[in-house]
């Protein structure tokens, strides 16, 4: 996880080296890891158990024919594997995760763009009263979007945009401006000011040192933002309920319905959810450093 | 990069005034290129905001309405009512639970993974996995799990207790009328811990090992060094986890919506705003829900955030 991860994983290394050097030389010390290792290991197991019972089940279950999915044989393997549930579920969110992919990829680029710039400015080309902005900006990320919504959804009925994605790329683009915002410019706050001046002395001014210094260094920056825009737009649940209809429902408003009434079938609900999070976890399974980087900006963790 | 192009770094060249002006140029162009984004954070966070105030504070009570003001009559009238204060209550126990939680097992899985073990990576990734999922995906497993029939219909985890011969644990999960919401927050803490537990052991690793190793030579035990040494130091990060926590919880929607509905028992002031918005249709007490919401977060976000901003800026970043 990035280089502050790189650093804490050598740090535990040379801790542990260190450690076992002073238990070899202070002989048994008094208190000295008390807590052993086999002890910690056994524990995070069994909670590592716990954590993945709902994995287990959505698993399970995914693959059970209608028959075994009641209540019954709850936690035991399917007796016959069927792929029932899978086909019923990729039949009632195929839309849903189509809708979902046209959303997320111009909002999350647009809202990591504007990011980039505003980052740039708000760290090299500050102007006065700028962290003022920042801090304006910040609070748009922590603000429940219930206290935008009604006049979000009565400015775009009135100006005839409802209907359709386009609601929604809008709204995840612009409240994904201030995240965008925090990562880039704790990026770019660590690039040397040098950098930037050498630039500003050859002549080059605000877009030129943007194009040619900032943004060929700026990748692991954008990945960053993409992953955690991507993430939160595909999601999201409550922009999706107050902004779109039934044709344009992304997969998380689509699978709640799937899961809220009451007659679909254990076998297919399962199957849905894990197909509505597949994309998500891989993304987080392969790019997990930088899925943990958005996370600690989200924390203000730079 | 170009060449140098002498007549464009002139500034300083302009000896008139020298200060003002050759500052203003240099950041003026900044300011304009981080105009459009300002222009939308204003309109579409601070505009829709106040006006969501105005409507609050109005009587258009139905979407064809005007809008008349009438202070704060709605934001008073929610109170008489029988279910705001309910919702409200859930909120808070759910927020107990949930922060709590959360923090104690982040804080727990933390502290077991920070000194190094064996296949820490792989627990990271899982102990963390459920937050690359959706609330909703979420919900419509842990609704299995904390199915709240009777033992010989039940599936989940009711049905794992009998056949464990744990029937003392079988409840009525979310559906029990005082505490349900307790359990609407274990979901909840399941798919937050992993990022306290991130959280946390970032901290952990931040502590200078030589604050550590003084504290031994000083003859601190291994638990007086935790005590004395280690957590004062993870202060920051506990504060941190409860405003991330906190506004979180003052907000869940998708969770409550996934597992119950719109059920009254695990009612909550963001599905009572939704209902409000979409089948009662009445704007200005939406908005009122809304602008509640609103207040209660900003009361435990903004100081974090102004103390934030300076210390780093003091920091000199």
């Amino acid at each position: 996880m990035s280089g502050a991860e790189a650093a804490s994983g050598a740090g535990t290394v040379s801790q542990a080296g260190r450690r076992a050097g002073e238990r070899g030389g202070a002989g048994r010390a008094p208190g000295g890891g008390r807590v052993g290792p086999a002890a910690r290991f056994t524990v995070l197991v069994l909670l590592a158990v716990v954590f993945l019972l709902p994995l287990y089940v959505l698993v399970v279950t995914g693959f059970k024919p209608f028959a075994e999915a009641g209540a019954g044989r709850a936690w035991l393997p399917p007796q016959t594997w069927s792929l029932e549930g899978w086909s019923a579920a990729w039949d009632a969110l195929g839309a849903g995760l189509w809708n979902s992919v046209k959303l997320v990829v111009p909002s999350a680029a647009a809202a990591a763009l504007l990011g980039s710039l505003n980052g740039y400015v708000l760290s090299k080309w500050r102007f006065p009263g700028a962290d003022t902005v920042f801090t304006l900006f910040l609070f748009g990320m922590f603000i429940p979007y219930q206290a935008v919504m009604i006049p979000l959804q009565q400015m775009l009925v009135g100006a005839g945009l409802m209907g359709g994605l386009f609601p929604l790329i809008l709204a995840h683009t612009v409240y994904g401006i201030p995240i965008c915002t925090l990562i880039f410019r704790n990026y770019y706050a660590s690039l040397p000011q040098t950098l930037i001046e050498a630039a500003r002395v050859d002549g080059a001014g605000l877009l030129r040192t943007y194009a040619h210094v900032v943004l060929p260094v700026s990748a692991p920056a954008f990945a960053v933002a993409l992953i955690w825009q991507v993430t939160s737009a595909w999601n999201d649940f409550l922009f999706a309920v107050f902004l779109t209809g039934p044709g344009s429902w992304p997969v998380t408003v689509q699978l709640n319905n799937v899961a809220g009434s009451m007659v679909v079938p254990y076998n297919q609900q399962m199957a849905a959810a894990v197909l509505a999070s597949l994309p998500t976890l891989v993304i987080y399974l392969v790019l997990g450093r930088y899925f943990m980087r958005g996370l600690m900006a989200g924390a203000l963790k730079g | 990069m170009s060449a140098r192009t002498p007549g464009r770094a002139g500034a300083p060249a302009r000896r008139r005034r020298p200060a003002g002006r050759a500052r203003v140029r240099a950041w003026l162009p900044g300011l304009l290129l981080i105009s459009p984004s300002i222009l939308l954070i204003a309109v579409f966070v601070y505009g829709m905001i106040g006006w969501n105030a105005r409507l609050a504070l109005s009587d258009k009570h139905k979407p064809i309405d005007d809008a008349a003001f009438v202070g704060l009559e709605n934001m008073a009238a929610l109170w008489q009512e029988a279910r705001w204060p309910g919702a409200v209550a859930n909120a808070a126990v759910f927020t107990v639970v949930f922060v709590g939680g959360a923090l104690v097992l982040g804080w727990l899985l933390g502290l077991l993974l920070e000194k190094g073990i064996a296949g820490e990576a792989v627990f990271r990734t899982l102990f963390l996995a459920p937050m690359a999922v959706s609330f909703i995906a979420t919900g419509v497993v842990w609704r299995w799990l904390m199915n709240p029939a009777p033992a010989e219909r039940a599936t989940g985890l009711n049905a794992l207790f009998v056949h464990f011969g744990l029937d003392f644990l079988v409840n009525e999960w979310w559906t029990a009328p005082n505490l349900g919401m307790a359990a609407m927050a274990l979901p909840a803490v399941w798919q937050l811990s992993g990022y306290i537990m991130a959280l946390y052991l970032a901290g952990f690793r931040g502590v200078p090992e030589e604050l550590r190793e003084a504290a031994r030579v000083d003859g601190a035990s291994e638990w007086g060094v935790y005590r004395h040494v280690v957590l004062p130091q993870l202060r920051p990060v506990t504060l941190t986890a409860v405003i991330i926590l906190g506004h979180m919880s003052l907000k869940v929607f998708d969770l409550v919506i996934a597992i119950a509905g719109q059920q009254i028992v695990a009612d909550v002031p963001a599905v009572y705003m939704w209902t409000t918005v979409f089948e009662v249709r009445d704007p200005a007490k939406g908005a009122a829900i809304a602008a509640y919401m609103l207040l209660a977060v900003a009361a435990l976000v903004l100081p974090y955030l102004v103390w934030t901003v300076r210390r780093e800026r003091s920091e000199g970043r």
